[in-house]
């Protein structure tokens, strides 16, 4: 089992013959993902890396019967793209796109919300991964393995210097997920957290947060509730107020979006906070140890 | 990116929003003049995005035109210096505008609520104080009405937010329209915040926007080319103007350890790391996907710029890109710049074995975790 994608995850790539959309279109297919079909208006009738290309969303799912989209549409179309992908009625839309306007995202995360026919994952995120099933964005597959941790993250290259060590401490994944690292997100931390309580292969959660928001604190209220274990790990400690670090999301202000309130609200809900990222591992084993 | 005091009044007065009388001057003789036609009794403000302008001799008012020319004329080409920024910025500029008698102020800003996922309008009868310590201490003076994305916003749930926020009745027949012409700025300038501070009543009883801040969405600069086009006017540091330019994402902060990763979040991590060392980094610099020799040569020439950084940390996570590339791009860019400081580099991930062998035969100093990168960093740079 694994959430949210699978081996019966048929995929669009919207923006595949773009730079960044065809490399990791290949990249996908290589890892036996079932990409289906690309799109990129006025492209229609082509092909890319034997994957038809179509000119609209609408037109890729009505001959490819696709069930899911990723968006490499470069960030002044990319929200049209996710509207474009949900008017389609796609029900999984994965937005890589880094660099949306907030406006866009504002309009394009309320409609989606609204309407309730598509989840969007995303933007400004790696992806996701059910390791040997389906991996749908820009992360290096085979760092990942098989195995009992679900794991959701606001970041990518943290994700993988965390998988890593997961793995080569043999803590196989059953889904990761990457949620991204903007302040607007289609989906957060409380909703991928029951996703993972009631999958059968997930036996512990590894959330992933940072600075800025309080996504984590909303999760926390979350995790009070579930029977899995869940550690976590924030990053950005140090980070002075008022400053983007990197993520348009990851900014302290108006005194909202510090480390100390989401350590806190974490460990409070009974979720296990590791200091550094090679006690992650560590803690995860100690978890599922006590579940066993 | 932040606007000036005077662009962002420039963009209220576009949509109707009142603001005092007054126009920007880039020397004594154009000060001068807007001064006389606004009557004489004129405050004169420099135009530099750092905090504390006041405290650093940057705001004056004066009773007569002449004064007032005399002292733009002085504060055109100096440098201000402050707590806040103690490099100090040039004035280039001036804005030179009417006094106005203020009976009240009150507090006024536009921006995302990132919870509620809508755009809020904030309004709080504690004005012309800093916000955030007005949200600390009495939270429930600040009312927030957050804006239905579909149906925008009306007049009825306005009223209601500023009687709730204990707003001066006499004010609130002209901050009705104020306020949707305040939202209609926001949207359509893609702004991520818009703050009148304070929001002035008048002792003749007019509301006028006596300040004003206003950040421009840098995702949306393609819609705006005349804000695109000011470029490096719009930064508040030197070195991050510099990294604007060559489209990295750079943070400066204030230790002397230069970092560089490869994305956000791990970015973080690492500085975090080195902070548990009692040290701490000069900077955030993300280098991006690929990590190639160019790049990281940009990302190095851009940290040096910073003279107090005295050793750097090179923290890369080799994913699709192999880790034996990103030594290579990485040996190869400190040599070409002759890097003299000590130099830690940890590459993990694809092909890391390799990577670390590249790496010590070009004399750099390769480490196996973040934190023994950040341990070993920090001795070589010593107290």
């Amino acid at each position: 089992m694994s959430i949210l994608v699978d081996k019966n995850t048929r995929l669009i790539v919207q923006g595949i013959t773009g730079r960044e959309g065809g490399f990791h279109t290949e990249q996908m297919l290589e890892y036996g993902t079932n990409v289906v079909a690309g799109v990129t208006p006025g492209k229609g009738g082509t092909e890319f890396a034997g994957v038809p290309v179509f000119d609209s969303v609408e037109d890729a799912k009505r001959a490819t019967n696709a069930n899911a989209s990723v968006i490499f549409v470069p960030g002044p179309f990319a929200a049209d793209a996710i509207l474009e992908a949900e008017a389609a009625d796609i029900p999984f839309v994965c937005a890589i796109t880094e660099g949306i306007p907030q406006k866009d995202m504002v309009r394009a995360v309320n409609r989606v919300r609204e309407n309730g026919k598509t989840r969007l994952l995303g933007p400004n995120c790696a992806g996701i991964i059910s390791p040997e099933l389906c991996k749908i964005g820009i992360m290096p597959g085979h760092i990942f393995r098989k195995g009992p941790v679900g794991l959701v993250s606001r970041s990518g290259t943290l994700t993988y210097e965390i998988v890593n060590e997961l793995t080569l401490a043999g803590l196989g994944q059953s889904t990761c997920v990457g949620i991204g690292g903007d302040p607007l997100l289609g989906t957060r931390f409380v909703d991928v957290l029951p996703l993972f309580e009631s999958d059968e292969e997930t036996q512990a959660v590894v959330l992933i947060g940072e600075i800025g928001g309080n996504d984590e604190e909303a999760a926390s209220e979350m995790i009070r509730t579930m029977s899995k274990p869940v550690v976590a790990f924030i990053s950005g400690r140090t980070a002075p107020p008022g400053k983007r670090m990197g993520h348009a999301g990851a900014i302290i202000s108006g005194g909202v979006g510090g480390p100390e309130s989401k350590v806190s609200a974490l460990e409070g809900a009974g979720a296990k906070v590791a200091d550094s990222t090679t006690e992650i591992p560590v803690l995860v084993r100690e978890a599922l140890a006590a579940r066993a | 990116m932040k606007l000036q005091e005077y662009q962002a009044k420039e963009l209220l007065e576009k949509f109707r929003v009142p603001v005092p009388a007054g126009s920007v001057a880039t020397n004594g003789g154009e000060a001068r003049e807007i001064a006389e036609r606004l009557g004489g009794r004129v405050v004169v403000k420099a135009q530099v995005l750092m905090g504390g302008r006041g405290k650093a001799g940057g705001v004056k008012v004066f009773d007569d035109a002449e004064q007032a020319s005399v002292f733009a004329a002085d504060l055109i080409g100096k440098r201000l210096v402050s707590v806040q920024n103690p490099q100090g910025m040039v004035v280039e500029k001036v804005l030179v505008s009417e006094r106005i008698e203020i009976e009240k102020e009150f507090y006024s800003a536009i921006l995302l609520d990132r919870a509620a996922q809508r755009d809020t309008i904030m309004v709080s009868a504690k004005g012309g104080m800093d916000i955030e310590e007005v949200a600390a201490s009495e939270p429930e003076a600040i009312v927030r009405l957050a804006v239905d994305s579909k149906w925008g916003l009306c007049d009825y749930e306005i009223r209601a937010a500023l009687v709730a926020a204990k707003i001066n009745p006499r004010a609130h027949r002209q901050m009705v329209p104020m306020i949707h012409a305040l939202y209609s700025a926001y949207k359509e300038s893609d702004a991520t915040l818009l703050e009148i501070n304070p929001c002035a009543l008048t002792k003749d009883g007019k509301v006028v926007a006596a300040d004003a801040k206003v950040i421009i969405d840098d995702n949306a600069l393609f819609r705006h080319p005349d804000y695109a086009a000011l470029g490096s006017e719009s930064a508040e540091d030197p070195i991050e103007a510099e990294a604007v330019a060559r489209g990295i994402a750079y943070v400066r902060l204030d230790g002397e350890i230069g970092v560089i990763g490869n994305g956000a979040g791990l970015v973080m991590l690492t500085l975090d790391e080195i902070a548990k060392t009692g040290k701490k980094a000069a900077n955030f610099l993300d280098v991006g996907g690929g990590a190639q020799a160019d790049r990281v040569r940009s990302c190095v020439e851009l940290i040096f710029m910073d003279p107090r950084v005295k050793g750097l940390l090179i923290n890369i996570f080799g994913g699709i890109t192999r880790g034996d590339e990103v030594a290579k791009g990485v040996v190869e860019a400190l040599q070409d710049l002759k890097v003299q400081v000590p130099v830690v580099v940890r590459v993990e991930g694809t092909n890391a074995e390799e990577a670390r062998s590249i790496l010590a035969t070009a004399n750099l100093t390769p480490a196996k975790t973040v934190q023994e990168a950040a341990e070993k960093i920090a001795s070589l740079v010593g107290s």
